[in-house]
């Protein structure tokens, strides 16, 4: 229970952070709607085409736009000195950055699931197929939050860790957009989706575990 | 320093520490009994908030242990985080947030639940009582500092490890918090603190004057 509180403490923070700025988070949904909006009509109208691309581009905006406010996670923390009094805090580290993770999830992962339906519609997709596309972002944005802390914490403080981010997080994210693309892809084809989404699942529980533990690792080395 | 039966709150044994190619100290010992102080002196770049950090538990000496209560902090954290509380340069204020909301949630993330009115009344004893509902961004440093000193009156910790803390503040600010830094003392707290000019803690609390400066280069 006092486990909870903590966690409960450092997300309701960065959600209250969050109302009081909102322009960031709104650039990097709105990123992820212009993407996907200009891509068919740079593409044109052919339906056929649009089916097949539909989830691989969706991913890639959805990681793309994960990615772009990534770097922020931990840097006004850090500059501010408030990282320093949750690492002094006697609860651990690691609850308060899972309380983060969640936030930023939150604020980042789950609106674009909610917006997938409507973006879908734009690349032709049929309504279960968007139902898939929805459970393997459901699935996958989290995993893109989690895998994305351990990058952030990595490079706090760097010179240039917006870039240091990109190099370092992209090639793990790999997994996630093909299993996440696939799910999708394999469905409409006829295959079926619960392979890549049981894969998407397990990826997830292993990042939960593992994630605010080592993201907790890497800010204390940034923070020394 | 006077050597006591009972064994020290705070001790050092043997800390180094090394910044890059510099040695800023090395060997350090000291040791704190309940109801001390520690004043740190020494010039800008000496080693004092590199030392308040390794007591602190936020960086790790080159060499050498600290002792809370005669077991090691690293063995300790919870514990010795609980006891201990550390303001460090940074105003440690998010700018969006409210005074109120700021104290809240720095309190709420160490897992400790305040009232509003305790919050309220920490705030009036620092001279803030008007500024509680006001973003930190509009605030002044001298206003936002004692923002952050308002957490000295609300979370309970025995060692207080403050950086500089009289910066910014106004004369008549000065003299409140070292009267909160001598009645923090006459209640068996032990102070560290950093600052460029002498604190005034009264004749009746016994402390000590360590200045990094002097030894090595």
């Amino acid at each position: 229970m006092i486990l909870l509180s903590a966690f409960g403490a450092s997300l309701r923070r960065d959600l209250l952070l969050v109302l009081r700025r909102k322009t960031e988070v709104l650039t990097a949904l709105f990123f992820f709607v212009m993407v996907t909006t200009l891509l068919p009509l740079g593409i044109g109208p052919e339906p056929d085409l649009l089916r097949k691309i539909a989830p691989g581009a969706m991913w890639i905006a959805a990681l793309l736009a994960t990615l772009l406010g990534l770097q922020r996670l931990f840097a006004a923390d850090y500059a501010d000195g408030t990282l320093e009094q949750m690492a002094l805090s006697p609860e651990p580290l690691s609850i308060l950055v899972a309380g983060k993770i969640t936030a930023h999830w939150l604020v980042c992962g789950l609106p674009l699931v909610l917006l997938a339906p409507v973006i879908g519609l734009q690349f032709d997709l049929p309504a279960d197929a968007i139902g898939v596309l929805m459970i393997s972002l459901l699935i996958g944005t989290p995993l893109l939050s989690l895998i994305g802390a351990i990058g952030a914490a990595l490079t706090l403080g760097a010179r240039g860790s917006a870039l240091l981010v990109s190099l370092l997080v992209l090639p793990l994210y790999v997994p996630t957009l093909i299993f996440g693309a696939g799910a999708v892809a394999s469905y409409i084809a006829g295959l079926g989706a619960t392979g890549h989404l049981s894969l998407l699942g397990a990826l997830l529980v292993v990042a939960a575990a593992f994630s605010p533990w080592a993201t907790t690792a890497a800010l204390r080395i940034s923070l020394e | 320093m006077t050597a006591s039966t009972q064994t020290p709150m705070l001790a050092a044994q043997n800390l180094s520490c090394v910044r890059g190619s510099q040695t800023l100290f090395t060997d350090l010992s000291l040791q704190l009994h309940a109801g001390q102080w520690l004043y740190l002196q020494g010039e800008n770049g000496a080693g004092k908030t590199s030392l308040l950090r390794i007591l602190a538990g936020l960086a790790l000496p080159a060499a050498g242990t600290v002792h809370w209560q005669a077991l090691p902090i690293s063995e300790q954290r919870t514990d010795y985080h609980a006891d201990m509380l550390y303001l460090g340069h940074h105003a440690s204020l998010k700018e969006d947030l409210t005074l109120t909301e700021n104290l809240r949630s720095l309190m709420a993330m160490d897992g400790l639940k305040v009232s509003d009115t305790a919050i309220r009344d920490a705030l009036a004893r620092m001279g803030l009582a008007k500024r509680q509902h006001l973003p930190a961004r509009v605030l002044s440093a001298g206003q936002r500092r004692r923002g952050l000193l308002a957490r000295l009156w609300l979370r309970p910790a025995r060692l207080w490890l403050l950086d500089e803390p009289f910066n910014a503040l106004d004369t008549h600010a000065i003299d409140d918090l070292q009267d909160c830094l001598k009645s923090h003392l006459r209640t068996g707290g032990l102070i560290v603190l950093t600052s460029h000019q002498t604190p005034d803690l009264g004749p009746e609390t016994t402390g000590f004057v360590l200045n990094l400066s002097g030894g090595q280069r």
